[in-house]
């Protein structure tokens, strides 16, 4: 008996007996194309094209200036089709769908960002579509089930538990151990059992890769720090895979939400809320009770809204590799005003996360030094909740006006 | 021990029935109503599921219950007490069924010996694997404690031998691809499937996923020793309440 997929004391694969055989060959299958050379050449080639891959790395001169310390980067995920760096995972794994000879992929949407990729990568290559989405995303996210229902996916609101992202996972692998035959799972994020970790990381080093090799050539050098969001951790994952043997520092971002001291977060590893557990298949850090039931999170980004993180994270945390810090939805908030005020770029609120803490940072670095952000995704998804947010008198008229012309 | 106590009702019966329960689903009290009642009716070996947030193999009328019970606010601690008292009070092995979380948290080792304290005889943990299930092995066996683990259908020949090797008590066979509480077609299929289970291990077989009623149990007899009645008895009880429950399992069991 081998177990499979641990990063120090996280990871692993607890799966239910029905989903075994459908993991072995799902893990067969990743192996060759990690072996296959032609595989990550086809791919690069598929995001160069469908994609805007290589997206570019941004100087924020401005707000290099208005902070006075060190130079800030974006890494520009939000560039990528879709609006975030969620069509990086989707498209990898859209690929082995093919090589598996299966024709419907279902997915778990917290922001909706993940289900809309995944319903374009459907459409795309001629694959049925479900997605699953909590009723409270549901609410949140409105355009994006718009969107997806008009690719062609079927969007199932999902109403038990918490109604949030991990209820929509826990929906997904109920579908998944009654269709698998013809049904691919397409994980959002570097989760669940092996091999999704590594596997939704490895498609994620597409970022990083980048990164690196723009600042080598643009600057010769690397940045000192990298900031990424972590809610499932797969952009930071993405980002990082690329410095890991650098010298330069690594820190995730988590949703502080109402404050680390309110209860009212989804902040695993930079908190003292979480403690080690297994659930949705994996072990990792969980925001759970003494009994291991799972706890309402909270944040003002859907996309960090869980209560797991990835377990090759929990383990570069206890390895002191990356550095964890929160944001609270007000800093974030904050945060995107001023980068949409001073740069003209829009991040996703799961990614103004990571703009906050460097905002925090970049001040007592040194000028010489180089701080790069990794933007996600953008932010014009999630107009609704921002303009919440901003209570934004012009926005709401507009609302009002608006549902009068449908009651007409 | 476990084992043995089916060998020998085999010896009286040709099919034995095990039935299965949320704790503190509705409460507590009405668990133990539940309880008794099934005992009364003949049921042979229960499960006693203790509730979990995330319960992922199972589908929607056993997660609801689960959901409702922890909504109730019903700790672990309350599960464990409550399987203390059945087990002092009724004369048939109970098991208990929950997810791994629930015993990582305790303490595998502390769960392990909590359950032989207790008087329980087994558990199931269907998203503990043979593969991560080696502190939960010693810590049962340790204590004699039957760790129930699961066939499916998709399950290979080498991979249930395997399995058998771990094994002890019995083995579930699930009947189907998919969660609890969904039809099962009972079918020569399933006869095949059984005799594959059969010949990969000499301990005894359960089959459950679907099995609704006397038809079902009845098309398992000389396949399976054991059937499993889940999300059924639960329907029954929300559509019919626990005396009309008594009724369907006294009419499953009887001739």
């Amino acid at each position: 008996m081998i177990k499979r997929g641990y990063y120090g004391n996280f990871g692993g694969a607890f799966l239910p007996e029905i989903l075994v055989a459908t993991f072995d060959e799902l893990e067969g299958v990743y192996n060759d194309a990690r072996n296959d050379p032609r595989f990550w050449h086809d791919y690069e080639l598929l995001m160069s094209s469908y994609s805007c891959r290589p997206t570019p790395i941004t100087y924020a001169q401005n707000l290099t200036s208005h902070f006075g310390g060190a130079r800030i980067f974006i890494k520009r995920e939000d560039l990528n089709h879709t609006g975030a760096h969620k069509a990086n995972n989707v498209m990898g794994q859209g690929l082995l769908v093919k090589r598996m000879g299966k024709t419907r992929v279902i997915a778990e949407t917290g922001a909706g960002q993940h289900g809309v990729a995944t319903a374009t990568m459907a459409a795309r290559f001629g694959f049925d579509c479900t997605i699953y989405m909590g009723e409270v995303d549901v609410e949140r996210q409105r355009p994006n089930v718009f969107w997806m229902e008009q690719l062609g996916a079927t969007v199932v609101p999902v109403t038990d538990g918490s109604r949030i992202l991990k209820d929509a996972i826990n929906e997904a692998f109920r579908d998944w151990v009654t269709n698998m035959d013809s049904t691919h799972y397409v994980l959002g994020t570097a989760c669940g059992p092996h091999p999704f970790p590594e596997m939704v990381s490895w498609f994620q080093s597409i970022i990083g890769k980048e990164a690196r090799r723009q600042f080598m050539e643009r600057e010769g050098r690397l940045p000192s720090r990298v900031f990424a969001c972590v809610g499932g951790g797969s952009n930071a994952m993405g980002v990082f895979s690329g410095f890991f043997d650098d010298d330069v520092e690594l820190v995730g971002v988590e949703a502080a939400g109402r404050g680390l001291d309110s209860g009212e977060h989804a902040s695993r590893l930079c908190s003292n809320d979480a403690s080690v557990g297994v659930a949705q298949g994996y072990k990792t850090y969980f925001l759970q009770d003494d009994d291991g039931q799972m706890k309402e999170t909270h944040s003002i980004a859907a996309g960090l809204d869980y209560v797991g993180v990835s377990p090759i994270l929990s383990d570069l945390k206890e390895k002191g590799r990356v550095r964890f810090e929160g944001a609270t939805d007000r800093e974030v908030i904050e945060a995107l005003r001023l980068t949409m005020k001073k740069e003209g770029v829009i991040p996703a609120l799961e990614s103004a996360h990571a703009f906050a803490r460097a905002f925090k940072e970049a001040p007592e670095m040194a000028a010489d030094e180089i701080i790069l952000i990794n933007q996600s995704g953008r932010g014009d998804k999630d107009i609704f909740t921002i303009a919440d947010a901003f209570d934004d008198p012009k926005w709401k008229r507009f609302i009002v006006e608006k549902a009068k012309q449908y009651h007409a | 021990m476990l084992e043995t106590y089916i060998r020998s009702r085999l010896a009286e019966k040709k099919i034995l029935l095990m039935t299965h329960i949320v704790i503190g689903y509705p409460t507590l009290e009405i668990s133990m109503e539940i309880v008794r009642t099934m005992v009364a009716a003949g049921v042979d070996l229960m499960e006693l599921q203790i509730p979990f947030s995330e319960p992922i193999a199972d589908g929607p009328v056993i997660l609801k219950a689960n959901q409702q019970a922890l909504a109730n606010g019903v700790t672990v601690g309350q599960c464990l007490d409550f399987g203390r008292r059945v087990a002092r009070q009724f004369p048939i092995p109970f098991l208990y069924m929950t997810y791994y979380n629930i015993l990582f948290k305790h303490g595998v080792d502390r769960f392990a010996d909590d359950m032989l304290e207790a008087g329980l005889q087994g558990a199931i943990v269907p998203d503990l694997p043979p593969e991560e299930a080696a502190d939960y092995l010693d810590a049962m066996s340790r204590n004699e404690l039957s760790p129930i683990f699961i066939y499916s259908p998709t399950t290979s020949e080498a991979r249930m031998n395997t399995i058998a090797r771990v094994a002890d008590g019995f083995v579930y066979c699930v009947a189907r691809k998919g969660v609890t509480g969904d039809q099962t077609e009972f079918s020569r299929q399933i006869g095949d499937y059984l005799g594959r289970c059969r010949e990969a291990t000499h301990l005894p077989l359960a089959l459950g996923f679907g099995v609704k009623d006397k038809t079902d149990v009845d098309f398992l007899t000389g396949k399976a020793d054991i059937a499993v009645i889940g999300s059924q008895t639960l329907r029954v009880v929300e559509n019919q309440g626990i005396g009309a429950m008594g009724q369907f399992i006294r009419q499953v069991v009887g001739g």
